[in-house]
């Protein structure tokens, strides 16, 4: 009996753990080929959610079916944020770039609570919704799903990431800067490259996710603290260390709050953010 | 300090002075022309929010390592005096300090091993461990977790720092500005204000003279913490009614944030200067757009902060003072030098 419930935590820890990999591959990118670290991340993820919600709403397309035009229109808004905030701010103090993505996330949270208000959305009859039962395991559909499709975009990522020329670059940037420039690489063609991936894939998680989560202009806030806790425990820059530490983070988080209670399963979270950068601040897989 | 310099440089420093004592005077006698309620209460809110930004700014701007979790050391103040007037029925000037004191200690435990992180990952810590104490206080029995404190409403008078009208709470905080910007004077005067800088600027030469960066950091931030706390408190006994989201939350630690960034960082007049600007900016679009939701006031100050950002790092008051050189550079028969002064003095 015990076990069976271990064993659903356990699913839906992993669940939701691969969720917050896809969130986090797209923060760690960022920061791994420009040193920035996007405090707008969890925005991105709510623009997701919005894109899928009024694609619904306005023209009763399922946010599953959507996917591909939330992706396309959340790397543009990314593209347009390098272009128009983060490219004047790459050599200015770090004090100025923490401000630039702060006053961002405030800005995007604004806007969205102008034009959207407040209110708690949802997107009711989606096409995939119910439960799956697997002997005496149970879990949501669209959780499932929503799972499935992290993993699909965090592999497709990764394999850009190592398998192609540009992703190459890419990944060649964010390891050393200077020696990619000098192989002819253009930098800032790969920074915009590396924001439109990033909060694509933040928009991806959130157009994920919309299908069982509540939407509304605050939601990032959430999200954007674990993220940077996964980012740091996978170790800044890394994508498949994000991807490892997503599914412990989403495996402790849903274990402490079964173990302690449900209201601190994010102080365990942040506290596991705290213990990881003091006794290893380069996380698991991190550059030294 | 200024008997062995020369004239010309004591000149600037007296007029200063009395720019200072005038400013002082015309915010003492303030309240009794605007004397509608809610008008004053505008001017109060203007002072908390400066008093906060003043506070911030040791830590976020002398020192340069940018807490996004100040609510923290907020809701200690506001938590440990309400609670040591609910339950020992303590006067709020004993508990403010007490408050003041374990904010300090807090901010010392909590230092300690946060400072040795830089940067992004500093101000990262900062949240996580602000947003882990609001979990803690929501869920404390002790505290009343969300159901939140009421101050008595028997008590009052200067004693309990509880009033019925809105007069006493204006020169209360307005006491505890001047308190707070003339403990930020004298360490951007002294020598810890040097360290501050170096810490900031050049953190390695800083370290290579044998500054020790974390004893400095540490300082900083609990002097910040204590100024803070006290702030806290005063919220509390103002609205008489305390909960986790008011003075815990993570838009509290944003708020102190923006406000010491907005105007500029790192200068004594830069938070005083936000703290008009966004609250100005707060009341105005609440009154245009109703209480909650519109969202306006956080598009229009994050529009500020992102400009000041990308043009001008050293916040509104860098960006009025490059204009003003801008223009100062066209007008004829004006030396820049000159210019320059000038601007210190129209600062209030």
């Amino acid at each position: 009996m015990t076990a069976d419930i271990l064993i659903q935590v356990l699913v839906s820890g992993l669940l939701i753990g691969l969720i917050y990999a896809l969130v986090a591959v797209g923060l760690t990118l960022i920061f791994g080929v420009m040193d920035i670290v996007n405090f707008a991340h969890g925005e991105f993820l709510m623009l997701g959610m919005y894109a899928s919600f009024w694609a619904f709403a306005l023209f009763a397309i399922d946010p599953i079916v959507a996917l591909p035009l939330t992706a396309l229109l959340l790397f543009a808004v990314g593209v347009i944020v390098y272009q128009t905030v983060i490219r004047r701010i790459l050599k200015a103090p770090m004090l100025s770039q923490i401000f630039a993505t702060f006053g961002l996330m405030i800005l995007l949270r604004g806007l969205a609570q102008f034009f959207w208000k407040p209110d708690h959305r949802l997107i009711p009859h989606s096409l995939v919704s119910g439960n799956i039962a697997l002997g005496p395991v149970q879990f949501g559909l669209p959780q499932f799903v929503a799972a499935l499709g992290a993993v699909g975009v965090t592999g497709a990522l990764w394999l850009f990431l190592h398998r192609t020329r540009l992703g190459t670059a890419l990944e060649a940037t964010a390891i050393d800067r200077e020696a990619a420039t000098l192989m002819g690489i253009d930098g800032q063609k790969m920074f915009a490259l590396a924001w439109g991936i990033g909060a694509a894939c933040a928009g991806l998680a959130g157009g994920l996710i919309a299908t069982f989560f509540p939407i509304f202009p605050e939601v990032g806030s959430n999200f954007i603290l674990i993220a940077f806790v996964v980012v740091v425990l996978g170790g800044f820059g890394s994508v498949t260390g994000a991807f490892l530490a997503g599914i412990i983070v989403g495996l402790i988080e849903v274990l402490g709050g079964f173990l302690v209670g449900p209201e601190y399963k994010t102080a365990i979270v942040l506290s596991l953010l705290l213990i990881v950068l003091l006794v290893r601040p380069r996380g698991l897989l991190g550059k030294a | 300090m200024t008997t062995g310099t020369t004239s010309s440089r004591k000149a600037p420093i007296s007029r200063k002075a009395m720019g200072t004592a005038a400013l002082l005077a015309l915010a003492a006698v303030l309240p009794l022309a605007i004397t509608e309620p809610s008008q004053q209460n505008f001017l109060i809110l203007i002072l908390m929010g400066a008093q906060m930004g003043v506070a911030w700014n040791i830590v976020g701007g002398y020192a340069g390592q940018v807490s996004l979790g100040h609510a923290v050391f907020y809701g200690i103040g506001a938590y440990t005096s309400t609670m040591l007037l609910t339950t020992l029925g303590l006067t709020p000037w004993i508990g403010a300090l007490a408050g003041g004191l374990l904010a300090a200690i807090f901010a010392i435990a909590m230092g300690w091993p946060c400072f040795r992180l830089k940067g992004h990952y500093f101000a990262m810590a900062t949240i996580a461990v602000a947003e882990i104490v609001q979990i803690l206080v929501t869920n404390s029995d002790a505290l009343e977790g969300a159901v939140g404190l009421y101050l008595p409403m028997d008590r009052n008078g200067w004693g309990w720092l509880i009033f019925l009208s809105k007069l006493p709470y204006y020169y209360v905080i307005l006491g505890l500005l001047v308190l707070t910007v003339l403990v930020s004077w004298l360490i951007e005067r002294s020598h810890i204000g040097y360290y501050f800088r170096a810490i900031k600027d050049e953190p390695e030469a800083a370290r290579a003279l044998g500054v020790s960066l974390t004893r400095y950091k540490l300082i900083a931030l609990s002097v910040s913490a204590f100024l803070t706390a006290l702030g806290g408190s005063f919220y509390a006994q103002k609205e008489m009614f305390i909960d986790p989201g008011s003075v815990f939350a993570g838009t509290i630690s944003i708020k102190i944030a923006l406000i010491a960034i907005l105007g500029g960082v790192g200068r004594l007049t830069g938070p005083v200067l936000g703290a008009v600007i966004l609250i100005t900016i707060e009341e105005y679009s609440r009154t245009l757009f109703g209480s909650t939701g519109s969202g306006t006031d956080m598009i229009i100050y994050a529009a500020m902060i992102i400009l000041v950002a990308v043009f001008s790092p050293s916040g509104v008051l860098g960006l009025l003072g490059d204009l003003h050189r801008h223009l100062g550079r066209h007008l004829p028969g004006t030396k820049p030098a000159e210019v320059k002064t000038e601007k210190m003095e129209i600062r209030p």
